[in-house]
This record gives C-alpha cells, sequence and structure tokens, in this order.
C-alpha cells in the first residue's frame, strides 16, 4: 500500500513553501500601504471607469486629461488589447464632478462610449471589508461546528473539524499567494468577486475532506483493530480515484470560462481554479495526515516509523 | 420493481415539465400567469431574465443621510422607497426595480437607460418636505431659506442661480437659518379638494404619529403662520387657524392647477430623508451582449466536456450519471424561469460551479459501486450499496457548501453586492438540486438497467468501467 500518511512531513513541507510567499506578501503590503491586501474599490470606495473611444488613444494622454481636470491620482490603462478601450481607476466622484470630467474629457480626446461605470463611496467600502471578513470568519465556525457534529460518534470530533478548517485556512494563504504573484504580474486587486472566489474555496474544500473523513468514519467502525495511520491511508487511497475525477469535472467549466468566458470573469476563475486544485490537495495531504499528526503528535515522523507506532520522542510539535 | 417504473415515469414527466417551460418559446397564458409573482406583472416564459451585467443597465445604491441626531424610523425607508418608485416609473424605464436593501438602503436597477447619471439625479433629486417655523419672518411661496436640515440651501441655490441652472428666486432672509418642525414623513396623502363654497383647497391626512406632533405644535401656534418647505423652496406658508389633528386642510386663493401642483409636491415632492449615492454600477450594452455570448459558449463546451469525461470514464454508469446531469441542467434552467433568478455573470459562474458539485455525486456512487463490485457484491447490490453508502458524504460535503451559501447570501443582500448574492443563489439551488438528480435520478435510471438485461451490460467490463 502506498504510505501517503507516513510521508507527511513531505506534504507539510510542499504546503509551509506554498502558503509562505502569499504571508510574506502580507507582511509587505500591510508595512508598505497600510493593508494587509491590494484591495480594490469594493473596500476602499473609488471609481473604475472603462470608456471606448472613437479614436485610438495612449493611457498617458487619458492620464494628463483627467490630471489636468484636477485628478492627480487617476491611474489609466489600455484593456482588452484595444487602442481605443482604456480603464481609469480613480477616487470616488459624485455625478456633477463626473459630467464635469465627461466634457473635458470628450473635449481633449474625442467621444467616447461608456463600456462600465462604476463608483462606491469610501464609507461603504470599509464597511464592506469588515463584513466581509464577517463572513468568511462566520462560514469558518459554522462549518467546524457542523463537521464536529456530522462526526460526533467517532473519537475527537472536533479534531476533525479543527483538520478540516487548518486545511480551508491552507487553501486561502495558497489563493493568497496565487495573488500577491498576479498582483506584481498583472496588477491583481482583491474584489467582491475574490471574496466570493474564497468562500466558494472554502466550501469546495470542506466539502473534500469531507469525503476522505466520511471514510475513515466508516474505516475506523468496520477496522477497529487497526491504527489511525493504516486506517487513514486505506481512506486516502479508496477515495483517491473520486478526489482527482471530481477536482477535474469541477475544473472543466471553470476552464471553460477563464478561457472563453470574457475578460469580466478571468480573475474570478483563476482564483477559483487554483483554490479548488489547493482545496483538492489539502483534503488528502493536510487534513487527513494532520489528523494522524494530532492522534500521534507528530507532524515529520522518521522513515522508520512507518509501523504506525507512535514516538512521542521524536515529535516536532 | 413495479415502483421503480412508477418513479421512472415520474421523472420522465417532470423533466418533460421542466424542459417544456426552459424551452425559448411561447407559453400559454394560464401558465405564465401561474407563476409566482405573476400577480402584479404579467410573466414571460419565454426567455431567462438577465442581470445588468449581461444586458446592459445601472444599478444604484442609494443610501438614507440623516442630519446629526436625528434617527430613521422605519416608515421612512417604506416611503422613500415608494417615492423612488413612482420617480423610476415616470422615467418611462421598461422594468426597472426598486429594492430595500438592508435598513437605510434602496437600490435601483434602470436596464438600458441612455443618460445613467441624469435619471439617478432625477431619481434622487428633490430633497425633505418640512413644515418650518417663520419666527416672525414674512414667507411666501417661492422664496428659499435656509433651515435646520438644509442649513446651506440658500447657499446652494445661490450657487445654482449664478451658474445658471436655476431660475433667480428671492432670497429675503440668506444669513438666517430657520427651525423645522416636522418633516414629510408626518403626511399620510395630500389631495386637491373643492371647500364649501368651491375653492380649491389642499385637503391632507396624517399619519398615527404625526397627528399627534402635529396637534402639539398647531396647538401652540394658533393664529401664526407655517411654512411648507420643500427643498430649501418655501411652497406656502398657511396661517395656522386652529389645532389640528388626523386631517387638515390649507386654503388660500389656489388655481386647480397650483392646488394639484402643491398636493402632489406633498405628496411625493419630497423624500421623508434624504437620498446619497453610495455605489453606482453602469454596464453599456455592448460589454453586456459581449458577456452573454462568451459566457454561453464557455458553459455549452464547459458541459459537453464534462459529459464526455464521464462517459469515457465511467462507461455505462457514466452514460447513466450524464441523462442525470442533462436532467440537472433542465431542471436549473426550469426553476430560473419559475422563480424568477436574475441571471448575472457571477450567477452564471455558480450554475457552472454547481455541475462539477452535481457530477461529484454521482462519481461518488459510481466509485462506491465498483468498489461494492470489486469485493465481489452482485450487481445489484452494489448498485443499492452504492446510494446508501455514498449518501452521508454527499449530505455532508452538500451542506457545509450551503452554509457558504447563506452567508454569502446574507453579505450580498446586506451590502447591495447582488453579484455575491446571484452567485450564492444559483450555487444554492444548484447544490439542492443536484442532491435530488443524484440520489433520485440516477438511482432510478440505474435500477431501471439492472432491472432490464442491464445486469449483462454492467458485468461487461467494457461497457461498465468497474
Amino acid at each position: 500500500m502506498y504510505q501517503i500518511v507516513e510521508k507527511r512531513g513531505l506534504w507539510f513541507t510542499v504546503s509551509i513553501i506554498l502558503t509562505i510567499p502569499g504571508i510574506i506578501f502580507m507582511i509587505y503590503m500591510l508595512a508598505t500601504t497600510g493593508s494587509p491586501l491590494p484591495l480594490s474599490i469594493d473596500f476602499t470606495g473609488g471609481t473604475l471607469w472603462e470608456m471606448r473611444f472613437d479614436q485610438p488613444v495612449t493611457p498617458g494622454e487619458v492620464r494628463q486629461t483627467f490630471a489636468q481636470a484636477g485628478y492627480q491620482d487617476t491611474v489609466a490603462y489600455s484593456v482588452g488589447g484595444d487602442a481605443t478601450d482604456i480603464q481609469v481607476k480613480l477616487k470616488n466622484l459624485d455625478t456633477p464632478a463626473k459630467e464635469a470630467l465627461v466634457q473635458q474629457v470628450e473635449a481633449n480626446l474625442g467621444t467616447f462610449e461608456e463600456l462600465s461605470y462604476r463608483s462606491i463611496g469610501p464609507a461603504i467600502g470599509s464597511e464592506v471589508s469588515r463584513a466581509a471578513l464577517l463572513a468568511i470568519a462566520l462560514a469558518s465556525v459554522f462549518i467546524i461546528l457542523y463537521v464536529a457534529w456530522a462526526f460526533r460518534q467517532v473519537s475527537h470530533p472536533f479534531r476533525f473539524g479543527a483538520c478540516a478548517v487548518s486545511a480551508l485556512v491552507h487553501d486561502v494563504f495558497v489563493v493568497i499567494s496565487f495573488v500577491a504573484i498576479m498582483y506584481f504580474v498583472a496588477g491583481w486587486e482583491i474584489n467582491a468577486l475574490f471574496l466570493t472566489a474564497v468562500l466558494t474555496v472554502i466550501g469546495y474544500s470542506v466539502n473534500d475532506t469531507i469525503v476522505v473523513f466520511d471514510r475513515i468514519r466508516e474505516n475506523s467502525k468496520r477496522h477497529r483493530s487497526e491504527s489511525l495511520t493504516t486506517i487513514s491511508n486505506r481512506s486516502i487511497l479508496e477515495t483517491a480515484q473520486r478526489s482527482i475525477a471530481t477536482v477535474v469535472t469541477t475544473l472543466l467549466p471553470l476552464i471553460a470560462i477563464l478561457i472563453l468566458g470574457g475578460p469580466t470573469l478571468r480573475q474570478f476563475m483563476a482564483t477559483l481554479i487554483i483554490g479548488l486544485i489547493s482545496g483538492g490537495y489539502s483534503s488528502i495531504f493536510n487534513a487527513t495526515a494532520l489528523l494522524v499528526s494530532w492522534e500521534e503528535r507528530s507532524f515529520f515522523p522518521r522513515k522508520q516509523q512507518t509501523n504506525g507506532m507512535s514516538d512521542s520522542s521524536a515529535a516536532m510539535a | 420493481m413495479r415502483n421503480n417504473t412508477i418513479w421512472l415515469i415520474v421523472i420522465l414527466l417532470l423533466v418533460g415539465v421542466a424542459l417544456y417551460i426552459a424551452l425559448p418559446i411561447n407559453h400559454p397564458t394560464w401558465l405564465e400567469s401561474a407563476m409566482p409573482g405573476s400577480a402584479e406583472a404579467p410573466r414571460d416564459l419565454s426567455q431567462l431574465k438577465l442581470g445588468l451585467d449581461l444586458r446592459g443597465g445601472t444599478q444604484v445604491l442609494l443610501q438614507a443621510e440623516l442630519p446629526e441626531g436625528q434617527v430613521l424610523d422605519a416608515g421612512a425607508m417604506d416611503t422613500a422607497k415608494l417615492i423612488v418608485e413612482n420617480r423610476v416609473n415616470g422615467l418611462g424605464v421598461a422594468e426597472a426595480n426598486v429594492q430595500a436593501q438592508g435598513e437605510d438602503r434602496i437600490m435601483v436597477e434602470l436596464p438600458g437607460v441612455d443618460n445613467p447619471d441624469q435619471a439617478v439625479e432625477t431619481i434622487r433629486s428633490t430633497g425633505q418636505l418640512e413644515f418650518v417655523e417663520p419666527a416672525g419672518a414674512q414667507l411666501a411661496g417661492g422664496m428659499i431659506i435656509n433651515t435646520t436640515n438644509h442649513p446651506n440651501a440658500v447657499a446652494d441655490a445661490q450657487a445654482a442661480i449664478d451658474a445658471g441652472t436655476l431660475e433667480p428666486a428671492a432670497i429675503p432672509y440668506p444669513d438666517q437659518v430657520f427651525q423645522t418642525v416636522m418633516t414629510g414623513d408626518v403626511l399620510r396623502n395630500a389631495l386637491p379638494t373643492q371647500g364649501q363654497f368651491g375653492q380649491w383647497e389642499i385637503g391632507f391626512e396624517l399619519t398615527g404619529d404625526g397627528s399627534d406632533q402635529f396637534f402639539n405644535y398647531t396647538r401652540d401656534h394658533v393664529g401664526q403662520p407655517m411654512a411648507i418647505v420643500l427643498d430649501g423652496r418655501v411652497l406656502s406658508a398657511p396661517t395656522i387657524q386652529a389645532a389640528i389633528r388626523d386631517q387638515g386642510v390649507i386654503n388660500g386663493q389656489f388655481t386647480r392647477d397650483e392646488a394639484d401642483s402643491l398636493a402632489i409636491q406633498m405628496r411625493y415632492g419630497a423624500l421623508p430623508v434624504p437620498l446619497s449615492v453610495v455605489d453606482i454600477n453602469t454596464i453599456g450594452a455592448s460589454l453586456g451582449q459581449a458577456s452573454v455570448d462568451a459566457s454561453l459558449r464557455a458553459g455549452i463546451i464547459g458541459l459537453v466536456a464534462v459529459l464526455l469525461f464521464m462517459l469515457l470514464l465511467y462507461r455505462l454508469p457514466g452514460f447513466v450519471a450524464d441523462l442525470a446531469l442533462v436532467a440537472y441542467v433542465i431542471f436549473n434552467l426550469a426553476i430560473y424561469k419559475i422563480i424568477p433568478v436574475t441571471l448575472t455573470l457571477p450567477g452564471i459562474a455558480g450554475f457552472l460551479l454547481s455541475i462539477g458539485m452535481a457530477v461529484d455525486a454521482n462519481i461518488l456512487i459510481i466509485e462506491r459501486m465498483k468498489e461494492e463490485v470489486r469485493i465481489g457484491r452482485s450487481i445489484r447490490l452494489a448498485v443499492e450499496a452504492g446510494f446508501s453508502r455514498a449518501w452521508p458524504a454527499i449530505r455532508d460535503g452538500n451542506l457545509t457548501t450551503l452554509i457558504s451559501c447563506a452567508v454569502l447570501f446574507w453579505f450580498g443582500n446586506t451590502f447591495g453586492a447582488s453579484i455575491v448574492k446571484g452567485f450564492a443563489f444559483t450555487l444554492a439551488i444548484g447544490v439542492l438540486l443536484s442532491m435530488f438528480t443524484a440520489m433520485v435520478v440516477s438511482r432510478v435510471l440505474m435500477r431501471s438497467i439492472v432491472a432490464t438485461q442491464g445486469e449483462k451490460a454492467l458485468s461487461s467490463r467494457i461497457l461498465s468501467g468497474f
């Protein structure tokens, strides 16, 4: 039998390597911008304006026009690979200010079509940020409670809940690591859809973990004499094909939207895909391994210990 | 097995009905009028309802902005919503939508307006109706004054007059701030009426709470004038002739048109609370159409990929899962039309994600069947065991997803983040339906195959994939 749980030292190391960039990134962002994540206007308030000009314009020209009108902090960039499509980001505008800007822009650069326009007040932005944190915390608490209740017949049901949640925290940090890289590569920011992606990943990750835990629950009843290591290993192998098949079928439609669905959903889909892959990985290699570590009090077991005996003196915990 | 045949017929009927509703054809009127929500307006079942991000339009979140020290009462927001609705209807926008959001917000959706900024200003522009104590000043209709609730009314009006956007008006007391006694929310109704000599008056009714307030004030100020002010502009300054409770009249030398206009301004002209735009989101029609096309194509390709994958991996059971999945998609579309669900881009993403979860339930079941066959069970028993053994995992997994959906929905609802709400809603519908299609539709289909000659087919390793 392929021994997955015994190699958990390796899996934990992989997970640490995957999550560390996210943690470093959050510290770096906190130090440089005062916020741990690059927040979009959904959370900070501000205006995002996408315009399609009749004539090709450069982002520089647009930025200059906005600066002339008194909006020095305007950021402008091309979108969609078209020389006529420009996205502008600036502070929150009210209607008269917007109308004045439209006149100024049309006078300088010619008429344009408004592809999309979003302007959010700063107060509601910070309210949304607080609620977002609350939403994630609430969802996690409910999930721990539900998992602990669903596994109430096994010994230490709370451990099952806690391990499922630590796997999902892992997935959230993997997603943050990904966004951190994309922030430097493509200027990605955290928006309301990112929150949706994170909560979906949480739900999916727990869903995946529960399938393995469910099998451990069942196998524990059937094979009472076996150690948790053996039972967990057996359970992982028995559910492995299902795990892989499910990840593939879930990813197929998401990849289709990522490639064909247009730019609006691209960031959302990429975040979801990374999160779901991480969710599949963590349910097998983290949640279950963590459960065994907790039982045996050993996170990085040595090679010789594969007979399922625990040696608390060798523990690193 | 007769039981199973009945189930099979029921499922086929359900799929047939759902398919009929889901198809983009003209449905008979009796069906459309039997749909929930059709009492207010006739429902069109031929097309799915598309959100503003797909069809283009403007979504505005308005928030009540109270002067310091004033508390918002529940009725005020209901009135504000009603007034906003009236104004939106006045714009003549088809299928506009006004919804209360949380405690102090109103969400307005305006599909396909040409000048969204102007529309929004029209909706929220007019300020508060106030009853103001003139404090000895000679106030008359048309004057602009400062009040406690609008301390900058004069300055604002002067700026607008200077800019040429407002007709010049009398500003006799530029430095004085008049005391606001009550706001327009004490009024229940105001109508032009004719007095006993045929002269035009404005009859008004007061709300239960407003009645006492109005009575106390008018009792103490009999013989003195009271100004009715809208947006800093005096509409009328009648003299209080008696203490007024429940209902009263304003009389003067009104023409019929003047009485009419004053009554309308008292009734609808003023919001009980000022509203400010806290979030505005406009999607151009061309971007919306591009999104519809792209997501439709992506959805179909994604679905076909999933169907093929299941067929190749699991053969006959995979084919059964595919049938269940097709039924799942049809049920989903029908439910979207029945409820009705307004489809947004994230909503479509939620639906596609739920396809993954619907397939997952089938995969869990098939994998279980394979295990049971491997340990030597007969096909018939393996099929039964597959469903019953897979159920706890399906149930627990889907319930945790529903927990996330509930939290997301709450979040989206409170903050007007309808994109988040749409995603959570379609995902939740999908999760619930997927449990039904996996546990009922797949099971009935599998049993039917086993009951006929399928046992042989399933036993053959190539076809079953076991």
